[in-house]
C-alpha cells in the first residue's frame, strides 16, 4: 500500500505538535508491512534551502524528489519538497492577528521567525490562501504522477492539497485533524478557517482526529456523521536526549514548568495564578514559563504585577535540546491548556521522568492515567497538586516511576496500525 | 451436645462508613482545621440508612420474632459509623438496639476508628477496642465477647492480642493461601493462644450474595432462597459450620432493592429452617458449641479485601505506606496532647478508607474501591490526605511537641527565660547596692574607698557571665550571684 501524505513539517524543522505527530505516524506507517509512505510537505522555514524558495519565487512551483532514509526502518521513505512561502503550522495565530488588521504592515513578505513577531504584510491574508491555493495545484502534479491507493491529508492547510489529488486521482483522502479552528481561536471563528476544514472534512472519506475532545467539535461544530470520525491517539518518539548533560542546580529550590506558546489556547495565566498561590505558602520554589507567543508581554506584566517576579521566570523561545534540558530541571510540569486537541509535550515530560499536571480541557487527559488532571480554570487544585508532588516526595516518586512505564507504552506503532486498519477499511468500503 | 451434631449457619454483617474528608487545600494548612465533608458525609450516611439499614434491620427483627428466636445475626458497627448515626441518623442507631434487646444478636467489638492500628502495635489496637466497647455498651447497652479487626484482618499475633484480651472467638477471612486444602467450614483456633476460636468466612457462599446476586451473567443467576440452601445443604456431612460473612451494605445498597435482595434476605432462614438440619448462631454461640478441629497458622496478615486477601488494598503502594506511617509517627505525641478535638480528628483519621482511597489496584480492579470513593484516583487521594495530616500535626505541635528532644530543648529555654529573669532583678538590686554604696562612699572615709569599686567591678563581671551562659552554669552562677546578693 502506497499512501501519498500531505503534511506540514518535517524534521529537522519542527516547530509544534503538528509535525512531531506526522512524523512518528510517518515513521510507524513506513514500519508497517507493505507500507509506503510518499511524504509531501512545503518548505518555508529558516532552513538553508529558504534562500532557494526566495529565488525561484511564487510563480514557479519546482517538484523535487529526494530519498529519506531512516536510520531505525531499512525501507525508505519518498519525501517530496512542495518549495513555497507557506508558514508552518504555529502561526495560525498569526495569520489571525493579521487578518483581524493588528497588524498593519506593508513590507512583503520574506522570512518568519519563530519568535511570533512575524515581519507578515497587510495582504498576507490573500497571500497565505493564495499558497495554500497553490499547494494544491501541486498536489495535482504530484498525484498525476505518483502511484498510490490512499490520501492522507494532515490539518487544514493541507486539506485543499489533499482534495485536489483525491479530485485528480480518484482515491479515497483521509484527512487528520490535529486541531481546529475552535481550539486556535478560543472560539472565535476565522470563517475562511472554517469553510477549508468544513470543505475538508466533507470530502474525505474517513477523519481522524487526535483525541475524542476533537472528534466532538468536529461531529458537533461541523456538522459531521459521527461514524465517520475516528479517534487514534498521538503516540511519541522514545527519548534520545539521554545523553544530555543535565546543569547541576546550586540550589535547593524545586522548578515548576510552563512549556508552550504564551498564548490564550495554553492557558499562560492560570499557570500564574497558581504559582500565586503556591508561592504565598513555599519559599523555596520557582516557577518557569518557557516559550514565546503573543501574551507573553502580557504574562511579564501580570507577574510583576503580582510581585513574584523573583520567582517567577521566563526563558523566552527555547529551542532544540534546550527544550529538553528544561524538563529534565523540572520537578513539575504544568499544562493548563484552555482547549488542546492533544497535547505531546506531557508526554515528553514524562519521558523525562517529571511529574505532569494537565488540564481537563486536552485530548492527552483521555490518554493518561498517572498524571494529574485538573480543569484549566481550577487554579486552587492546581496549586494544590503542584504543592502535593513538591512536598511529599512519595507522590513525586508514584508519579515518576508510573508514569514512565504508562508514556513507554505509547508507541507510534500501534497508532500506525490503527492508521493502516482504517485505510484498509476505508479502501474496502470504496473499492 | 445435642446442637454440635446439628450444623450451624453464621450470618455476620458489617457496618461502616468513614467520614469522608472534604477538598482540603494546603494553603488552608494552619488556618482551617475543619476536615470532613459534613454534606457528603450526611447525604450518603441518610441514603444508606433508608435503603439499606433501616429496611434490613426491620426485615430481622420481623424475622426474629416471626422465627421465635430460631433465627440469629451477628453484627459488628465501627465507632466511626456509630458517631455518624448519633449526627445523621439516630433512628438507626435505635433499630440496632431494639434487635439488640431480641437476644438474638450478637455484635463484636472492633477496633473503634476502622483502624490499621492492629498493624502498627499491640496498645494502640488495644485501645482502639477499649475504646470501641466502651461505645456499645453506652450506645447499645451491649458489651461483646468476641471481637474482630478491620477488614478481618488477622495474623497469629493479633489473635493472640485478642485471646488476651479476654475475647472468645473471632471472624477472619477463609483464604485459599491460609487454608489450602483445609476447609472453612469447621471452627480453627489461634496457634498462639487456643483459646481463641477463629471462625472463616466461606467465601465462595458469601460472595454469591454479595457480588455476584445480581450479576445476570452469571450461570446462577437467578439466585433464589432455595437454589442457595440447596448449596449450603450440599456441603453435608464435609462441613460443621458456614460462615457467611459481608457488609450488611449488601442489602439494599451494593445490591439495590430492585433485585430482589430483601425477599431474599426474607425467604432464607424458612428455607434453611425448614429443610436443612442446619441452624443458624451467632459467633460466640459457635465457640460456645463447638470444638476447633486444628489450629491455624497465620504467620503474616490476611483480610478479605481484594482478589489478594492481604493487605495491599491499604498498604500495597508507595503512597498509602508514606500515608499509613506518617500518621501513626504522630501518634505518641497525640497521646500526650490531652486534646478531645485533636484525639477525635486522630481517631477519624485512622479510618483504613483513606488509605483505601489511594490504592493504585484502583486502575485495574477499581469497581470496588470506587464505592462512595470522594476523589477521582489515588494520587488526589494522598495529597488531600496528606494535606489534612499536615495541618493535623501543626495543630499537634502546638500542643504536644514533636518529640523527647524538644520538650527538652523547651524546658531548658523556659529554665534560661526564669534565669535571665532572675539576673535582670539581682542586676536592678546590685545598681541600687552600688548607688547604695556612692552615697556611702561620699560619706565615708578615704580607705573604703579602694576596696567598694572593686568589688562591684567583680560583681558586674560574675553578672555578665551568668546572662551569657545561663544553661551550663546555671547552678553555679546562681551560688555566685546569690553570694554576692547576700553580700
Amino acid at each position: 500500500m502506497r499512501v501519498l501524505m500531505f503534511g506540514w513539517e518535517f524534521p529537522p524543522h519542527i516547530a509544534g505538535g503538528l509535525g512531531t505527530a506526522s512524523y512518528g505516524l510517518t515513521r510507524g506507517l513506513a514500519a508497517q508491512p507493505d507500507t509506503e509512505v510518499i511524504f509531501v510537505v512545503p518548505r518555508a522555514y529558516g532552513d538553508e534551502d529558504q534562500s532557494i524558495v526566495s529565488l525561484i519565487g511564487a510563480n514557479t512551483v519546482p517538484v523535487e524528489f529526494k530519498k529519506v532514509r531512516f536510520n531505525y526502518f531499512s525501507k525508505p521513505i519518498d519525501k517530496i519538497e512542495v518549495f513555497s512561502k507557506l508558514v508552518p503550522y504555529t502561526d495560525p495565530e498569526d495569520f489571525w492577528k493579521m487578518t483581524r488588521g493588528e497588524v498593519a504592515e506593508t513590507d512583503v513578505l520574506v522570512t518568519t521567525n519563530k519568535s511570533g513577531k512575524v515581519d507578515f504584510t497587510g495582504s498576507y491574508g490573500a497571500s497565505l490562501m493564495d499558497e495554500i491555493h497553490k499547494y494544491s495545484m501541486v498536489a495535482q502534479v504530484i498525484a498525476s504522477e505518483q502511484e498510490f491507493d490512499i490520501i492522507h491529508a494532515h490539518d487544514w492547510l493541507a486539506y485543499p492539497a489533499g482534495i485536489a489529488a483525491k479530485a485528480v486521482s480518484g482515491k479515497p483522502l483521509v484527512i487528520h485533524v490535529h486541531a481546529t479552528d475552535f481550539d486556535r481561536s478560543g472560539g472565535n471563528v476565522n470563517p475562511v478557517v472554517y469553510n477549508m476544514e468544513k470543505e475538508g472534512m466533507d470530502a474525505a472519506d474517513k477523519i481522524i482526529t487526535v483525541s475524542n475532545l476533537t472528534r466532538d467539535i468536529v461531529i458537533c461544530k461541523y456538522n459531521i456523521n459521527p461514524d465517520k470520525v475516528e479517534t487514534v491517539y498521538n503516540a511519541v518518539e522514545p527519548p534520545h536526549h539521554s545523553e544530555l548533560d543535565v546543569p547541576e542546580r546550586t540550589y535547593d529550590d524545586k522548578i515548576v514548568t510552563f512549556l508552550g506558546r504564551i498564548t490564550m489556547q495554553k492557558g499562560p495565566e492560570y499557570f500564574i495564578e497558581a504559582a500565586r498561590i503556591v508561592l504565598s505558602r513555599m519559599p523555596n520554589v520557582r516557577f518557569v514559563m518557557a516559550g514565546s507567543g503573543d501574551m507573553m508581554e502580557r504574562m511579564i506584566r501580570h507577574a510583576a504585577a503580582l510581585r513574584i517576579t523573583d520567582r517567577f521566570h521566563f526563558t523566552g523561545f527555547l529551542r532544540g535540546n534546550d527544550v529538553f534540558t528544561m524538563l529534565r530541571m523540572s520537578d513539575v510540569y504544568v499544562m493548563p491548556s484552555v482547549s488542546e486537541p492533544f497535547g505531546i509535550s506531557p508526554l515528553e515530560a514524562m519521558q523525562s521522568n517529571v511529574p505532569v499536571i494537565i488540564s481537563k480541557q486536552s485530548g492527552v487527559a483521555e490518554l493518561l492515567t498517572h498524571a494529574v488532571k485538573v480543569d484549566f480554570w481550577d487554579i486552587e487544585a492546581m496549586a494544590d497538586a503542584i504543592y502535593g508532588i513538591l512536598t511529599y516526595p512519595a507522590l513525586s516518586r508514584m508519579f515518576i516511576m508510573n508514569g514512565k512505564e504508562e508514556v513507554d507504552k505509547l508507541k507510534w506503532d500501534k497508532a500506525a496500525r490503527h492508521v493502516k486498519n482504517i485505510y484498509n477499511e476505508v479502501l474496502k468500503q470504496t473499492s | 451436645m445435642s446442637t454440635a451434631q446439628k450444623k450451624a449457619i453464621c450470618l455476620y454483617f458489617q457496618v461502616h462508613q468513614p467520614f469522608r474528608l472534604r477538598r482540603y487545600r494546603f494553603f488552608e494548612m494552619g488556618h482551617e482545621h475543619y476536615y470532613y465533608d459534613d454534606f457528603m458525609n450526611e447525604s450518603i450516611l441518610r441514603k444508606i440508612a433508608s435503603d439499606c439499614y433501616l429496611p434490613a434491620n426491620k426485615i430481622i427483627l420481623d424475622l426474629i420474632s416471626k422465627h421465635k428466636g430460631k433465627f440469629r445475626v451477628t453484627f459488628s458497627l465501627s465507632g466511626i459509623v456509630i458517631d455518624q448515626f448519633r449526627l445523621y441518623a439516630p433512628e438507626v442507631l435505635a433499630s440496632f438496639k431494639e434487635l439488640a434487646e431480641t437476644g438474638c444478636v450478637e455484635f463484636l467489638a472492633e477496633t473503634n476508628s476502622h483502624s490499621l492500628a492492629s498493624l502498627m502495635d499491640r496498645e494502640r489496637f488495644e485501645r482502639q477496642i477499649s475504646i470501641h466497647t466502651e461505645k456499645m455498651v453506652e450506645y447499645l447497652g451491649y458489651k461483646p465477647t468476641s471481637v474482630r479487626n478491620t477488614e478481618l484482618i488477622y495474623s497469629d499475633e493479633i489473635g493472640s492480642w485478642m485471646a488476651d484480651m479476654g475475647y472468645k472467638a473471632t471472624v477472619t477471612e477463609g483464604a485459599k493461601h491460609i487454608l489450602g486444602w483445609k476447609s472453612p467450614n469447621f471452627l480453627y483456633c489461634n496457634s498462639i493462644n487456643p483459646k481463641l476460636k477463629v471462625l472463616l468466612r466461606n467465601y465462595t457462599l458469601s460472595d454469591d450474595i454479595a457480588f455476584r446476586f445480581s450479576n445476570k451473567s452469571w450461570s446462577s443467576y437467578p439466585l433464589t432462597a432455595e437454589k442457595y440452601v440447596s448449596w449450603i445443604k450440599g456441603l453435608g456431612s464435609s462441613s460443621d459450620i458456614v460462615n457467611i460473612f459481608m457488609d450488611y451494605e449488601t442489602f439494599g445498597e451494593h445490591q439495590k432493592k430492585e433485585t430482589g435482595i430483601f425477599d431474599f434476605l426474607k425467604h432464607l432462614p424458612d428455607v434453611v429452617i425448614k429443610k436443612t438440619p442446619f441452624v443458624f448462631m451467632t459467633v460466640s454461640e459457635i465457640a460456645d458449641n463447638y470444638q476447633p478441629v486444628a489450629v491455624l497458622h497465620v504467620p503474616s496478615p490476611i483480610s478479605w479485601a481484594d482478589e489478594e486477601r492481604d493487605l495491599t488494598a491499604w498498604m500495597g503502594n508507595e503512597l498509602q505506606t508514606a500515608a499509613v506511617s506518617k500518621l501513626y509517627s504522630l501518634s505518641e505525641q497525640v497521646n500526650r496532647c490531652g486534646s478531645d478535638q485533636l484525639m477525635r480528628d486522630w481517631g477519624y483519621l485512622q479510618s483504613s478508607d483513606h488509605f483505601y482511597y489511594m490504592s493504585t489496584k484502583f486502575f485495574s480492579d477499581g469497581t470496588v474501591h470506587a464505592y462512595f470513593n470522594p476523589y477521582e484516583n489515588p494520587y488526589q487521594a494522598f495529597m488531600n490526605y496528606m494535606n489534612v495530616l499536615s495541618d493535623f500535626e501543626i495543630r499537634l505541635k502546638a500542643v504536644a511537641p514533636a518529640n523527647v528532644h524538644d520538650e527538652e530543648v523547651n524546658r531548658l529555654a523556659a529554665a534560661v527565660e526564669t534565669k535571665d529573669h532572675l539576673i535582670s532583678e539581682l542586676r536592678e538590686k546590685l545598681t541600687k547596692f552600688e548607688k547604695k554604696g556612692r552615697i556611702v562612699r561620699t560619706k565615708a572615709v578615704k580607705p573604703k574607698r579602694e576596696k567598694s569599686p572593686a568589688a562591684t567591678a567583680k560583681k558586674a563581671v560574675a553578672g555578665k557571665a551568668t546572662s551569657k551562659k545561663p544553661i551550663v552554669k546555671k547552678t553555679a552562677s546562681r551560688k555566685t550571684t546569690a553570694a554576692k546578693a547576700k553580700k
